[in-house]
């Protein structure tokens, strides 16, 4: 085989590896990127069932109901202006909390209920998920640091 | 006193790298001979400064000295001690100050057995090595110093974050950097080639070892890591696709593809450019693990503390090492000649291959880890990748590469034709078959997907035999003949079947626990049972317990299996009250066949309690897979041919029969 067409078909193989790579990227980042949203952004914005999403707030006082005998959990998240709905079967992280930070990743269902497959709480128990802060601030209902940012927090 | 000494050290190791990152670079320029030879007592010494560093700190530890702001802030008078000593490298500074001790201790590695380089070459090598420890010793002394005090003392100390207080985690950071900050030996010894202007394959063959090395222990600290996460989070899973493991992750790809390429030049003097970048690139990777690690932009276990400055430091390093490294190679790139095409059917050829499909998966991972911190970066707006993202496209990046990894060890170098190796190929088709079939007999099919990833594990594990076939010639018919030939195999070759057969268990664990795991999800109270698979979980209650920093609520559970007794298995939640922190403690029973997995929750208030159990087919593969990559790894490094002590360049250019061998 000559040079040329030796360094022709790496071309080729070359161009077809990256470029399968690259239409890989780009349609998965279509299907599966997770937005970060919260209860104010969720009502303003159109998302359709079954889209999956990150929801994030604060664990609504006195929302929190065990149904099925303890094995779901429905509660509210709220963002202190606006409230979602959420269900929950699994086991709850430890520190989760009425009035704690918390963020649940999942989907609407049909009935305007966010079907979460994940609730994620930090585990320290003064710890604001940064996405929840931030949004907190932004609606203007931050009420300062609640104690430390723990010098291990996670 | 003590704790000043090894600050007063820590400034002394920054002298010491700022004279050997600058003068033998002069030394070997204008052919000084003295600033030449000041390399090597100068990189042994900077090991020692910042090993007694290290060490004061470490007393400072397990003595508990509160006045110590780092101490008070991450130990505590009741721990155990192995955490104690856990905890040096359980917070940020100490953890860096870790990695300078790594760094500096592969510089001392190269002083001391990289006798057989020309002077002028290590001079350069270990220049640049020190340049490297200036920026982090800056870092450590300016913006991360573990040796300040605090007055008063307090009287007793934060604690380590529990879920850090765990021997395989003890172990997970220093195995990992070993790894991570291994690979800086392959940076700048490309560097070093790139101010010489010259590769040969010698300089491939110099390198290997220490890739070889680096490559070993990351894959260990990764596999360590994902285990812990297994076990310690409870959450029965055991990689995230977060982007800190994938900050590890990166450099591994990038490591495994300079591993292979490095081989080209060794034994083809091809691809010299490429492994070059590849060597420049996969510590860069490391780099930026470091910083996405140690920066705080990533909320995670690893990210300790928050400070912006610190943010700013690495990422200016972090562009300066790149960007100056990538200058250097665009200015040089062209004098490195000797980019051959070859036949596509080679070894070489598919090495490669191998090159190409691991650089994708690498440019895959970076953009699912780095897409999030660029748009909130730009737009503020909050997104995250998460693990279907990855599955969808690494997995199929990966299955062509491990197809072509069965195919590529059986060529022979510079012309192969595929009709020569058909025979074997076929038999890794039955290979292929098989592995379906048992898999088939002994539990249904759920997908297409299951069924393709056992069958590319048998492929590959027929295709790591036939490497070690091949060798003994089983084929000529001469049983006794072959053993002797298979006795006399070289190590490395040995490694090479090890370490991809390493893959095709990885391959089989993965897919198995993937596919046939069953987990059942309830509320149990005592006396309650529930069958998962074979086996039959009865609750016996739960009962509180006081361990030696915690206190605890522990469950147990009657395992029988097919009706007779089988174990008991006692998970726990722990709490711990400094700093205060609720764990989960799994209860696993880990057998070959798989794992049993439970774990228990809250009590629900009417006398029951949520427990979830799980039953993983073959999960432990996943980690006994990369135990056995590693293990290949470290039989080829054990190959003497390879030993850091190779032969002088002279004598290996006047026997070219020592480069014919695989």
């Amino acid at each position: 085989m000559k040079p040329k067409r030796r360094r022709l078909i790496f071309v080729i193989v070359a161009v077809t590896v990256l470029g399968a790579a690259a239409t890989l990227v780009l349609t998965a980042f279509d299907e599966n990127l997770v937005f970060f949203l919260t209860p104010s952004e969720l009502a303003i914005r159109d998302v359709d069932p079954g889209r999956r999403f990150r929801l994030g707030g604060l664990v609504e006082e006195g929302s929190v109901e065990k149904v099925d005998d303890g094995i779901e959990t429905r509660f509210r998240v709220t963002d202190l202006s606006a409230a979602v709905p959420v269900r929950y079967r699994g086991l709850l992280p430890d520190l989760f909390r009425e009035g704690q930070g918390v963020v649940t990743e999942g989907a609407m269902g049909l009935d305007g209920v966010f079907v979460a497959s994940n609730v994620l709480a930090k585990h320290d128990e003064n710890y604001m998920p940064a996405e929840v802060a931030e949004a907190l601030k932004k609606s203007g209902k931050w009420q300062g640091d609640k104690g430390r940012n723990a010098p291990d927090n996670w | 006193m003590i704790t000043e000494i090894g600050h007063f050290a820590l400034v002394l190791a920054l002298a010491v790298a700022l004279l050997q990152g600058s003068l033998p670079l002069i030394g070997a320029w204008r052919g000084i001979v003295g600033l030449v030879g000041l390399a090597r007592p100068a990189a042994i010494v900077q090991f020692f400064l910042v090993a007694l560093a290290f060490g004061c700190l470490m007393t400072a530890f397990i003595t508990s000295d509160f006045s110590v702001i780092n101490v008070a802030n991450n130990s505590h008078s009741a721990k155990p001690l192995l955490y104690k000593i856990a905890g040096v490298w359980g917070n940020h500074e100490g953890s860096l100050l870790l990695w300078v001790l790594i760094l500096t201790f592969f510089g001392a590695a190269v002083a001391v057995f990289g006798r057989n380089l020309p002077a002028a070459f290590r001079a350069r090598v270990l220049a640049v090595q020190a340049l490297i420890g200036i920026g982090f010793l800056l870092f450590v002394v300016f913006t991360s110093n573990p040796f300040l005090r605090v007055f008063p003392p307090p009287m007793d100390g934060g604690g380590l974050n529990p879920l850090l207080q765990d021997p395989g985690l003890a172990f997970h950071p220093p195995l990992l950097y070993l790894g991570y900050v291994g690979f800086s030996t392959a940076f700048s010894f490309a560097i070093a080639a790139l101010i010489e202007g010259r590769i040969d394959p010698v300089w491939g063959r110099w390198v290997r070892p220490w890739v070889l090395g680096a490559w070993c222990a990351l894959t260990g600290g990764i596999a360590l890591g994902s285990w812990w996460a297994y076990y310690e989070l409870g959450w029965g899973g055991w990689w995230f696709w977060d982007p800190v493991e994938n900050a590890s992750f990166m450099p591994w790809l990038a490591g495994t593809a300079l591993l292979h390429s490095v081989i080209v030049v060794e034994k083809r003097d091809a691809l010299k450019t490429w492994t070059v970048l590849l060597a420049i690139l996969t510590f860069s990777l490391s780099l930026l693990g470091t910083f996405l690690v140690r920066s705080g932009v990533l909320t995670s276990v690893h990210a300790f503390a928050t400070d912006p400055a610190r943010g700013v430091f690495i990422l200016a390093f972090l562009v300066i090492v790149v960007g100056s490294s990538l200058v250097l190679f665009a200015a040089r790139a062209s004098s490195l000649k000797g980019w051959g095409y070859f036949a596509p059917i080679s070894r070489e050829g598919f090495l490669v291959l191998n090159n190409l499909f691991l650089a994708a998966a690498v440019g895959t991972v970076f953009l699912g880890t780095l897409y999030p911190l660029f748009l909130d970066a730009l737009t503020g707006e909050k997104v995250s990748v998460g693990p279907p993202f990855f599955e969808r496209t690494f997995v199929p990046i990966m299955v062509p590469l491990v197809v072509l990894m069965a195919v590529g060890p059986l060529l022979k170098w510079k012309r192969s034709d595929i009709l020569g190796i058909a025979g074997r190929l076929k038999a890794g088709v039955l290979g292929a078959m098989l592995v379906v079939v048992v898999a088939l007999t002994w539990a249904d099919a759920r997908s297409a997907l299951a069924l393709a990833g056992m069958a590319l594990a048998g492929w590959l594990l027929i295709g790591c035999m036939a490497i070690l076939a091949e060798r003994a010639k089983f084929s000529s018919g001469q049983v006794g003949q072959s053993l002797i030939r298979l006795a006399r195999t070289p190590t490395a070759t040995w490694g090479n079947a090890i370490a991809h057969l390493g893959v095709a268990i990885f391959i089989l664990g993965v897919t198995a626990s993937e596919t046939w795991q069953i987990e059942k999800l309830q509320i149990m109270r005592p006396g309650e049972s529930v069958q998962v698979g074979d086996y039959r979980f009865t609750f016996e209650g739960s009962e509180p317990l006081a361990g030696p920093n915690y206190t605890a609520v522990r469950g147990t559970f009657q395992v029988h299996h097919k009706g007779a007794p089988f174990v008991r298995l006692s998970p726990e939640q722990r709490h711990y009250p400094v700093p205060p922190m609720t764990t989960t403690e799994a209860a696993i029973y880990p057998m070959i066949s798989g794992d049993l997995y439970a774990v228990v929750g809250d009590p629900n208030g009417t006398g029951g309690w949520s427990t979830r159990i799980y039953y993983k087919p073959l999960v432990s593969w996943i980690w006994g897979g990369a135990l056995v990559m590693m293990l290949g790894g470290l039989m080829s490094l054990m190959d003497r041919r390879h030993r850091v002590g190779a032969p002088a360049r002279r004598r290996l250019l006047k026997s070219p029969a020592a480069q014919e061998v695989a």
